[in-house]
């Protein structure tokens, strides 16, 4: 998929641990578009938070050097020195995360911080505070200009994560990864951050790579999505396909159950039984396997990716049949 | 959230001493060393009476000798082997340590558990009662305790404690103050735990671990003091030695032969840095680890 | 059947900032952090307090358990006053009325032992008999497997430790327990693994739940009952089912719009609330939901409106209701 800004192909991530080398992400393959807005949905333990790290060149200490490739325009990520990737940091990838207080520093005025991330570019101090107010006000701050000298302690939380996004959009990146960005907050917050990001996002026209396990944040704001778990991409989509016409049987049983998608009360809630698997000591076949309503024999071995149709793939056997009725 | 979690509970016995804490801290140079220089101590302190002489007798005629096979450091202004009397300083050194050390750990860790959890009134009181402790400079207080009681032991140890006992208490204090604010704590009271059942059960065994250390890195401050007092007279009583006191006659005769003040300052030195690389690695093996469990 | 749990005009407040100034300067000394609220809950039922931050609810039940004083108001549980009792006297309802906290790791004492957490409750009420039994018993009514004893809070998946919670609560089979978040910080896939234990064992036990939570697509399924708090007070009140097919109050509606359906042609029907909670020390005139109301009049600012119910025991307070 060329033409892409973002493309992560094959991308595999291990860490070393005291019983061995733990396989976080497993043959990753995603692509955002120039301006297009991609989510990416998964539970704790899918990986998501390696799969960003690994974008940014950010992983800890005990990773192994990742397998595989991505590449952002027209640089590969994967064994990038640490100086172009400073460059391309906070500048043409930006991320926001879902603690608005610890990505502010509690002693420094916003302003101050919002200037301070201006640093590559020419100008004066007067031209980056004109440029912060512009864009808390974008962001829809009430008395941008008097409340840039306030500290973060003196906002609240819905405040706070949207002068994150201010400062993740104020320069103007060509990626934004948005991390958990509404999980902290209240549902009625969230339905206001969800419609900024995507206000925004067409304003500047940047890219968007959206995580959350929040299935209706997902739906409301994204072109694409893609399933993740337990490190690997079970299926990925156009959010439309997903959503009504899931193919992999781990994103029609996370579907089933959303308590927000039973429309009727139920007695009993459905869930996913069983645990995650041992990441050091994978399993063989499918990945899901142990947890799958619908395994058969063949689930012993690897899946292929299938395609149920262009643009829709699930990597399972059955992802041709297992239609809705 | 944690993420996936094994039964890797079951790790072999071997593994768990290779990764117990005493092994870890061995593995460090300095923790390797802190353990050496204190065995050093400690040691000298217990087989002190096994040397043959006697620390107080006196032998005018082997005055000022000079190290050798019969003497290891020499012998002092009265003829006495200063060897012997530095290892039965070591006894008074390791005594007023470990004895001040533990009343202040107790004492600070029960008023500032009361002061911590206890009503508004008690703990400005305490914090009042605290604080004034805490204002006195140290000599000062040691020049007047003594000018009260005499020199002694008893007197170095007192002053150990009103100089430590104020400051644990209020890291205690603050400790307790946070913890009371937990989940935990409060999930404790709203089953109807009584408040002594959660100050045992809850709140001190969380307190404890950080304030070991905190004791700990304090061991050398007290052992200087105690010799500190003792060099001025303050604190145990000649014949008695201190290795203050052996450091204060080395002063005295310094000119005759410098061994004396050697024979004293040299254990003050071996101690206090010994004691403070056990702190140092102590505290940075449990720190993060606490943290981790926490 | 008459109420187990009635809460009376409850007012809790907490003194705000400095006094002195305060006073000087006309304002408030204290926030009000739940006001005028009153509720009853039948035994063996489930009721739901909903609401967002700052809307009081967990202030609320808090105060139920004693952990927090009243300013005004009374609740009785099982006929008798339990708000404002000394703290030897709630020992008593203690033992009725148990809590599950809304962090799950955070909310286990994380020196102790899976074992010594679930054998506190019979400790502190002096059950200790046959207490090894009684606490396999209590991991398996949750189902967990024995061996889970011997772990302490940090060894333990966020499902597993709200589990272990559960169990606590329902040690001594109380008549009511107060669930504050239970499915906070969980998963979607596992979320109703917890509630259906938590059904399970309202089944088995007969015990009534208050249930806190912001996520109302979990009340739908589990409350008979609920209520929505905004800045401490109830705005609207009745039956679940009732409130979920005709919501009237403005800010419930927002709300229900608002937790979002996995369903991408959903989108046109969102109902936004404006701006954020206000603060509690500068409470809005009139209706205090005015000002992110899309669908206020000119009375919403001047004057508070009054309840209203509707034949069938739903209660709501708004000028311009849906």
């Amino acid at each position: 998929m060329s033409g892409n800004l973002l493309d992560i192909s094959g991308l595999s991530v291990a860490f070393r641990t005291k019983r061995g080398p733990l396989k976080a992400l497993r043959n990753v393959s995603l692509g955002v578009g120039k301006g297009e807005i991609v989510g990416i949905i998964g539970e704790s333990g899918c990986g998501k938070s390696t799969l960003i790290n690994s974008i940014i060149g950010l992983l800890p200490a005990n990773a192994e050097k990742p397998s595989g490739h991505i590449r952002f325009a027209d640089e590969e990520i994967v064994g990038m020195p640490e100086a172009r990737l400073q460059q391309l940091r906070g500048e043409r990838i930006t991320t926001i995360f879902q603690d608005p207080m610890t990505a502010l520093n509690p002693v420094l005025s916003i302003g101050t911080q919002m200037t301070a991330i201006q640093y590559r570019r020419t100008g004066s101090t007067a031209e980056k505070r004109r440029r912060a107010i512009e864009f808390l006000e974008k962001v829809r701050m009430p008395d941008a200009r008097s409340r840039l000298d306030q500290y973060p302690h003196q906002f609240s939380g819905g405040m706070r994560q949207r002068i994150c996004i201010a400062m993740a959009l104020l320069t103007e990146p060509d990626l934004l990864i948005a991390d958990e960005p509404t999980t902290a907050l209240d549902a009625t917050l969230e339905v206001q951050v969800i419609r900024l990001i995507r206000e925004l996002q067409r304003d500047i026209g940047c890219s968007v790579l959206f995580i959350s396990h929040h299935l209706g944040a997902v739906a409301e704001l994204c072109e694409r999505v893609a399933i993740m778990y337990a490190g690997e991409v079970v299926e990925h989509g156009p959010v439309r396909d997903i959503f009504r016409d899931p193919r992999h049987p781990y994103t029609r049983k996370l579907l089933e159950c959303d308590p927000g998608r039973v429309l009727e009360p139920l007695a009993r809630l459905p869930t996913i039984g069983g645990e995650l698997p041992d990441l050091v000591r994978l399993p063989q076949g499918c990945i899901f396997e142990g947890r799958c309503p619908d395994r058969f024999a063949r689930c012993r071995e690897r899946p292929p990716v299938e395609t149920v149709r262009p643009g829709h793939e699930a990597a399972c056997y059955k992802a041709r049949e297992l239609v809705n009725p | 959230m944690s993420d996936q979690l094994f039964d890797s509970d079951r790790v072999s016995a071997g593994a768990r001493w290779r990764d117990s804490t005493f092994m870890r801290i061995v593995r460090e140079p300095m923790g390797a060393l802190g353990i050496f220089l204190v065995a050093l101590v400690v040691l000298g302190a217990l087989f002190a009476d096994f040397t043959g002489y006697s620390p107080i007798k006196l032998a005018m005629r082997d005055r000022f000798l000079d190290p050798s096979l019969a003497h290891l450091l020499g012998t002092d202004h009265l003829g006495r082997d200063l060897f012997t009397r530095v290892l039965h300083g070591a006894r008074i050194a390791l005594g007023v340590a470990f004895i001040a050390t533990g009343i202040s750990f107790i004492g600070g860790l029960v008023l500032g558990m009361i002061a911590g959890y206890g009503p508004r009134w008690l703990d400005s009181l305490l914090l009042l009662v605290l604080d004034s402790l805490r204002s006195f400079p140290t000599v000062m207080l040691a020049l007047a305790l003594v000018t009260l009681t005499g020199p002694s032991l008893s007197a170095v140890v007192l002053v150990v404690v009103i100089a430590n006992l104020p400051s644990y208490a209020r890291v205690v204090r603050a400790q307790t103050m946070a913890l009371k604010a937990t989940e935990f704590v409060l999930s404790a009271r709203s089953l109807g735990a009584r408040s002594w059942r959660i100050l045992a059960v809850h709140i001190m065994p969380n307190l404890v671990g950080p304030l070991v250390i905190i004791v700990a890195m304090d061991i050398p401050v007290v052992i200087t003091i105690e010799a500190g007092m003792s060099f001025l007279g303050l604190g145990v009583r000649p014949p008695t030695p201190s290795w203050g006191s052996i450091l204060n006659d080395g002063y005295a005769f310094i000119r005759e032969s410098s061994w004396p003040a050697i024979a004293g300052g040299l254990p003050i030195i071996i101690a206090t840095l010994g004691f403070t690389f056990l702190g140092e690695t102590l505290r940075d093996h449990l720190d993060p680890r606490l943290r981790q469990d926490g | 059947m008459s109420p187990l749990l009635e809460v009376s005009d409850v007012s809790i407040r907490f003194p705000a900032g400095n006094r002195i100034a305060a006073q000087l300067s006309g304002q408030p000394d204290f926030i009000e952090a739940v006001s005028g609220v009153s509720f009853a809950l039948e035994p063996q039922k489930t009721y739901a307090l909903v609401g967002e931050s700052g809307s009081g609810k967990t202030t609320l039940a808090r105060s139920i358990i004693g952990l927090v004083p009243l300013h005004q108001g009374r609740i009785t549980f099982a006929g008798e006053t339990i708000s404002n009792l000394s703290e030897s006297r709630l020992r008593r309802v203690r033992r009725d009325i148990a809590m599950i906290f809304q962090d799950p790791v955070g909310s286990l004492s994380p020196r102790l032992k899976v074992r010594s957490i679930l054998a506190e409750p019979f400790k502190v009420h002096g059950e200790t008999a046959e207490l090894e039994r009684k606490i396999a018993r209590l991991l398996a009514d949750v189902g967990l497997p024995p061996h889970f004893a011997e772990r302490y809070p940090h060894q333990l998946s966020g499902g597993q430790a709200r589990r272990v919670s559960v169990a606590r609560a329902l040690a001594l089979r109380p008549k009511l327990v107060i669930a504050d978040e239970p499915t906070a910080g969980l998963d979607v896939s596992i979320q109703g693994d917890v509630l259906n234990l938590m059904h399970d064992l309202q089944a088995r036990y007969g015990t009534a739940f208050l249930m806190i939570t912001h996520n109302l697509n979990v009340v739908r399924h589990v409350a008979e009952r609920m209520a929505v708090m905004y800045l401490g007070r109830i705005v609207e009140e009745g039956r679940t089912a009732a409130i979920f097919k005709t919501p009237r109050h403005r800010y419930t509606t927002a709300l229900l719009s608002a937790n979002l359906k996995p369903d991408p042609d959903a989108a046109s029907q969102i109902i936004e609330a404006e701006g954020e909670t206000p603060s509690l020390i500068k409470r809005p005139s009139g209706c205090e939901f005015h000002p992110r109301c899309s669908f206020r009049l000119p009375v919403c600012i001047e004057r508070a409106p009054a309840e209203q119910r509707t034949a069938a025991d739903h209660r709501f307070s708004c000028h311009n209701p849906a």
